[in-house]
């Protein structure tokens, strides 16, 4: 049984894989979108769900990405996608002077302080007139056309690339969550207290952590800016774009659960595409959806489902196995 | 003389800014929460004052009688119902709740009142100006609310230290659990704290209100600026709050005299030093 389970899983898999094959253009782009959202939500939530840090300012590394990517491909005629890697290297080399700077504030105020951070790289960008200032930039054609010469085949891979994405999210959050800085999260989770008297640097694993994701998160985003072709400082910073509904996807998917933002991103874009007409009042049920969960499922849907069956599909929980006892 | 008197809107800027932190610092103390609809709540102070000034024909400050006692109210019953619910050992769900607060209100009032940039018109008072020497000149109303942001301030600080209800926001502050064997009701202080900080965060509104346009969208920045106020004066002080918050507008002034693109980067600048050099503040509370 298990082993049909994986197969039809990796049947399914594999379809996305060649989505590019069965798959409209508009199609191929709401892929596209579901697996960057898949990624900053799994992003985010490694940061408050298993590191302890609550960020409300994720759109400082999406915007950053973004901004980057334009910087390499219009100004040293970067390959774009070479860019997005590069941009990724970029956001975590930024995010290492910043990291001791907001690990000053403790808990909830760690939070509003990413949140200044974010509002510094949007008015900071603002100011830099070659990326367009205030207004924004779009990327020249030139760019576009360098990624592949036909159009199919730039799709394709932009397309990949989206998929890659969400993959290279998920296998680091699943790859750190079992490693030494894995069992380390979890300890501190429990008690900083009792971790830090075993041996566990707290700062030091936190900062891993942070500089990770801010890394990938700027990968995500300069994908982000380069699917979108124009780039501007508050759609690149958007606190509504990159973190409420990260935020939303997250709570309602599952905090602290691996799988919890792919299943809050398949929900969100159900909802967004039966309720998107509906416009600001869709925003407010969101809002309203997300308390509601909070307040009544806290580990959100998947959360819930593995309370009822205790079923994971990825396992990265530990547990103590007692030896029997000699008689 | 340019420079002199952009330093001092900065300063009389300043006593609004405390006036943003008071609440936010009074509920982090008590809770150990960020409010992250705290701008928010400014905002709607600043409507629903805009609403009632129009139906009544009051005079924007008189407002007040009517828009504290509202907002505490509608503060009491938000934490009693969205957000005690959530206070434990973690401070993720509150916060979490907070920013649904935040989304609904930003949008319910885009709702209601449109994306159109408001402001309250306060009459005469508005351009009236003491005339200290040539060049230099201090608007009456930026001075009249600079005083009254110091005399909340202090009215906040009584009550902290003199009264039955600062006493219970103290001993909840400093020890919950005990404080429930001390037969005090947890959920109902938090209640009390929510209600004072929406008071406070009602006056703000008003001050707002009258001094700046505000739109729906402009709550985050008042939080913001609240934030950093109480980051740069110091945790857990006031007074330092206050300066905290003349600081950051003497920062933002200066910044906007360089260049307006500058203005509120300067005062973001200005936070993140403070941050690195002095972590716990310009005057952080003796413990």
């Amino acid at each position: 049984m298990p082993r049909a389970h994986s197969i039809e899983r990796a049947t399914r898999a594999s379809r996305l894989t060649v989505a590019p094959w069965w798959a409209g253009r508009a199609d191929m782009r709401l892929l596209g979108e579901v697996y960057y959202f898949v990624a900053l939500a799994t992003l985010w939530n490694l940061l408050a769900g298993y590191a302890g840090l609550v960020s409300v300012g994720q759109q400082a590394y999406v915007g950053f990405g973004g901004y980057v990517l334009f910087a390499l491909a219009m100004f040293l005629g970067v390959h774009p996608l070479l860019a997005i890697v590069l941009a990724g290297i970029a956001g975590a080399v930024i995010a290492i002077p910043v990291a001791p700077l907001l690990f000053r504030l403790q808990g909830a105020y760690f939070a509003i302080g990413t949140w200044v951070l974010a509002e510094v790289f949007r008015l900071g960008f603002a100011q830099i007139s070659s990326l367009g200032g205030g207004s924004g930039i779009s990327l020249p054609a030139s760019a576009v056309t360098g990624i592949a010469a036909s159009r199919p085949l730039r799709e394709m891979l932009v397309y990949w690339v989206a998929l890659a994405i969400a993959i290279v999210a998920i296998a680091f959050a699943v790859i750190l969550l079992r490693s030494r800085i894995g069992l380390a999260l979890t300890a501190l989770r429990d008690s900083e207290v009792a971790s830090e008297s075993l041996g566990i640097d707290i700062w030091r694993t936190k900062l891993f952590v942070y500089v990770g994701v801010a890394g990938l998160t700027s990968m995500a985003g300069a994908f982000i800016f380069l699917q979108k072709l124009r780039v501007s400082p508050d759609a690149a910073f958007s606190v509504n774009d990159w973190t409420a509904y990260v935020i939303f996807i997250a709570v309602i998917g599952g905090i602290g659960t691996i799988e919890g933002p792919i299943v809050g991103t398949i929900l969100f874009f159900l909802l967004r595409e039966t309720l998107a007409d509906l416009g600001t009042t869709y925003l407010m049920i969101l809002g309203a959806v997300a308390i509601v969960v909070m307040l009544r499922m806290p580990k959100g849907l998947w959360g819930w489902f593995v309370a009822r069956t205790g079923l994971t599909l990825v396992p990265i929980r530990r547990r103590v196995i007692f030896p029997a006892e000699p008689r | 003389m340019e420079w002199v008197n952009a330093i001092v809107q900065g300063v009389l800027i300043g006593g609004l800014y405390a006036l943003f932190a008071a609440g936010l610092s009074l509920i982090f103390g008590v809770m150990r929460l960020v409010n992250i609809a705290h701008g928010d709540m400014v905002v709607a102070a600043a409507y629903l004052a805009l609403v009632i000034v129009q139906m009544t024909g009051l005079h924007p400050l008189a407002s007040v009688l009517l828009v504290v006692p509202l907002m505490a109210v509608l503060g009491y019953f938000m934490q009693r119902f969205l957000l005690n619910p959530t206070i434990g050992k973690d401070f993720l769900s509150p916060l979490l709740v907070t920013f649904g607060i935040s989304i609904i209100l930003q949008n319910g009032l885009l709702v209601l009142f449109t994306a159109d940039s408001r402001r309250l018109a306060a009459g005469s008072i508005e351009t009236a100006s003491i005339q200290l020497v040539s060049g230099l000149s201090l608007g009456v109303l930026p001075l009249l609310m600079f005083m009254a942001s110091v005399l909340i301030i202090f009215g906040m600080e009584l009550v902290f230290f003199r009264t039955r209800l600062g006493r219970a926001f103290r001993a909840t502050s400093d020890d919950p659990e005990m404080a429930q064997l001390m037969n005090l009701d947890r959920n109902d202080v938090f209640g009390m704290a929510m209600a004072l900080s929406a008071a406070v965060v009602a006056i703000a509104g008003i001050f707002l209100a009258i001094r700046a346009n505000f739109d729906p969208a402009s709550g985050p920045a008042r939080l913001i600026f609240g934030f950093e106020a109480v980051i740069i004066g110091g945790l857990g002080n006031l007074w330092g709050t206050l300066a905290g918050g003349v600081v950051l507008g003497i920062a933002q002034a200066i910044g906007a005299q360089i260049s307006p693109g500058w203005q509120i980067l300067a005062g973001h600048l200005v936070f993140f030093l403070v941050l690195g050099l002095k972590p716990r503040g310009l005057f952080p509370r003796m413990d």
